[in-house]
């Protein structure tokens, strides 16, 4: 049987970048899976922000579910011109943090489209997300980014995976 | 395309060449259906994964289990925790489990009631489904967004459930606690191999 999860790209920072940017994305599979690796190469402790599409309006919104090493608690932000993803759990300059993100039926051009992350640094803590595009297009640009301009560090990589329901 | 190896989370089993298989799909069709079932699932993997997003036709505010049975088993022989936000207003976690319950419920899904075209997502992981030696787990992770709706909405959850029963999964239904899954819910049943 024909494999069903696919790499579709992966970035690797040879040097430092404010952006990570996967485009041209195919419709051709069911769910996006993203998984990364990623450390700041100058100010700590920045917002992590995801994008679709290039839209920089205020069409996103997220709900967050957090635990800092004492306390389990959530959070959400409206009408922002991202997703972010972090809240509790804010990258450094020292030890690279993973995201993992889940976009199911990113390509169908009737439904707003749901993003869930996890991301977590073991000296900090870990944050869960729930993240919302106002949007039917179909996903064909995913973009990442952090607060302020700051850039990610050398060594920082992201992964595309598509899966192909039957 | 290149490989897929190595251990990964949830919502990104784990995966070599041709070891994560599609199994089947179902698309909900206009009018809507109240249940959604995978049948004859064949024994030939070593986990099950269902992916998937939904939406209930229920027009009161908040938002709806989905609830999960396996081999047409009604009695009440599932357990079940949550870990999640409700709402998201506050700053509180939710948290909470039930007992001797007649399903499982791996996360949630909005009603029709307000924020057309939101639909939740979510990543079911069944594992060791075919192990006639053990109870069967299972864990969640779901949730959906409505941007800053008021009371009721917003929901992330982290859930397991446990079935308890040492019978090999054959089928699988998905159902919400009341009303109809909207047109263009999806869920997509996929297996994973292990050696």
């Amino acid at each position: 049987m024909a494999s069903t999860y696919e790499k579709i790209a992966t970035t690797t920072l040879s040097s430092a970048a404010a952006s990570i940017d996967f485009t041209s994305i195919s419709g051709s599979y069911t769910d996006l899976v993203i998984i990364g690796s990623i450390k700041t190469a100058t100010l700590t402790n920045p917002a992590c922000y995801v994008r679709f599409n290039g839209d920089t309006g205020s069409n996103y919104s997220v709900t967050n579910l957090y635990g800092n090493g004492t306390t389990a608690g959530s959070t959400r932000f409206s009408t922002q011109t991202f997703i972010r993803y972090n809240y509790v759990t804010d990258p450094n300059t020292t030890n690279f943090a993973p995201v993992i993100m889940n976009i199911n039926n990113y390509s169908n051009a009737t439904t707003y489209k749901t993003a869930l992350t996890k991301f977590g640094l073991a000296s900090i803590g870990l944050d869960n997300t729930v993240g919302l595009w106002r949007s039917t297009s179909a996903i064909t640009q995913v973009t990442f980014t952090l607060e302020s301009a700051t850039n990610f560090a050398t060594g920082c990589t992201f992964t595309l995976y598509g899966i192909k329901a039957a | 395309m290149s490989l897929i190896l190595g251990i990964l989370d949830s919502g990104a089993a784990a995966a070599a060449a041709s070891s994560y298989e599609s199994i089947a799909t179902v698309t909900v069709g206009s009018g809507g259906t109240a249940s959604i079932t995978f049948s004859s699932i064949p024994a030939t993997y070593t986990h099950l994964q269902i992916r998937g997003i939904a939406r209930n036709s229920n027009a009161s505010a908040g938002g709806l289990s989905i609830n999960m049975q396996f081999n047409s088993d009604t009695g009440s022989n599932y357990s079940y925790h949550y870990l999640g936000t409700y709402q998201g207003e506050g700053t509180a976690a939710w948290a909470g489990g039930t007992a001797n319950e007649s399903f499982i419920v791996p996360f949630l899904m909005p009603t029709n009631s307000l924020g057309a075209s939101i639909f939740s997502a979510g990543v079911i992981d069944i594992l060791d489904y075919a192990n006639t030696n053990k109870y069967k787990t299972i864990r969640g992770l779901g949730g959906y967004d409505m941007n800053g709706a008021t009371t009721g909405y917003n929901y992330l959850n982290l859930n397991s459930g446990n079935w308890r029963s040492t019978s090999a999964i054959t089928s699988i239904k998905l159902y919400g606690s009341t009303a109809n899954f909207m047109q263009y819910s999806q869920f997509a049943l996929y297996g994973i191999k292990g050696s």
